[in-house]
């Protein structure tokens, strides 16, 4: 990505990748012992490519709304697990879909962290975790993704935020829902 | 030390239930039975079941959160002095400060190294 494209004047999606790769290495070195590789970041709009294997979405609200996700194969969601839970996965059981929501929560939910004292109080719904083939992710408000791409062990995956100011910031009032379901099989 | 100790972990994810579990037997600490629980208020009935000495909750959970299960647990006179240690991906110095107020005895932010749950766990117990 070669422009600073401005979010808000609090934010450019230049610093908000930066806050994605810092928060995503943190949690993988510390927690499963992997050092990821960032690739080049780029901005998604609208709908995403019919993918397969593993997505597991979390909502933020507060100061600012939006969701952040983490995407990647059924392998290496089973590989994650392996490195995270220190058993051999090789298909995807719940313990494996269940690392994924984890990881996804810890990344987005230190993203916020780096975040919140520039943007305000943020908070996090439950993530949900889908899993299928040939399946199709969109935005409800035809946003702007900021996409983080990363090489792992031979793996990779995915790491993407949304977020925008939010003009109704109510404080508590505006958490995202809950209860969402953990895990959605498709 | 106590010579057992019983630990409730309440997390609404296996996987770290899981993680914290292998943790505390990794420690010097002689941990009996571990209970677990997806959120505040099946930790809270668990708690009425069982006794334990050491609580390990994260904050962001479906149903009742961490904050809300540390408002009720303090309100029973039994659970006053009960050491409760929130780990969670919740890190600023604003919500750190909301869990110690509602009675938290220990923070650990996630991602966390064993050696810090670790570290944590002796200075409490």
């Amino acid at each position: 990505m070669t422009n600073p494209i401005q979010i808000s004047d609090a934010l450019t999606q230049l610093e908000l990748a930066e806050a994605i790769r810092v928060s995503t290495r943190e949690v993988f070195s510390t927690m499963l012992g992997l050092d990821p590789a960032p690739g080049e970041v780029f901005v998604e709009k609208g709908e995403a490519a019919p993918a397969s294997g593993v997505v597991s979405i979390i909502g933020l609200a507060g100061a600012w709304v939006g969701s952040g996700s983490l995407s990647c194969s059924a392998d290496f969601a089973c590989k994650m697990a392996s490195h995270f839970l220190q058993e051999e996965y090789s298909a995807v059981t719940e313990d494996v879909l269940d690392t994924v929501a984890e990881v996804t929560n810890m990344v987005v939910g230190n993203v916020k962290t780096q975040l919140e004292n520039r943007l305000g109080p943020m908070w996090l719904s439950t993530p949900t975790v889908i899993y299928g083939r040939n399946f199709q992710t969109r935005g409800a408000r035809n946003q702007e993704w900021t996409v983080v791409p990363f090489s792992v062990d031979q793996g990779r995956m995915c790491i993407q935020l949304c977020i925008t100011p939010n003009p109704d910031a109510v404080e508590r009032s505006s958490r995202p829902g809950f209860p969402i379901p953990r895990v959605l099989s498709l | 030390m106590p010579t057992v100790l019983d630990v409730l972990i309440v997390d609404d994810s296996a996987a770290i239930r899981k993680i914290l579990q292998r943790v505390l037997r990794q420690t010097d600490i002689p941990v009996g039975e571990v209970y677990e629980a997806g959120d505040g208020a099946e930790a809270l009935e668990t708690l009425r079941k069982q006794k334990v000495g050491l609580v390990l909750s994260d904050i962001n959970m479906p149903n009742m959160d961490g904050l809300e299960f540390l408002t009720h647990l303090r309100a029973e006179p039994a659970w006053q002095k009960l050491p409760v240690v929130m780990v969670s991906t919740e890190g600023t110095h604003a919500k750190v400060l909301e869990a110690v107020e509602r009675g938290a005895s220990g923070y650990v932010r996630k991602p966390f190294t064993a050696d810090q749950i670790k570290e944590k766990l002796v200075g409490l117990i």
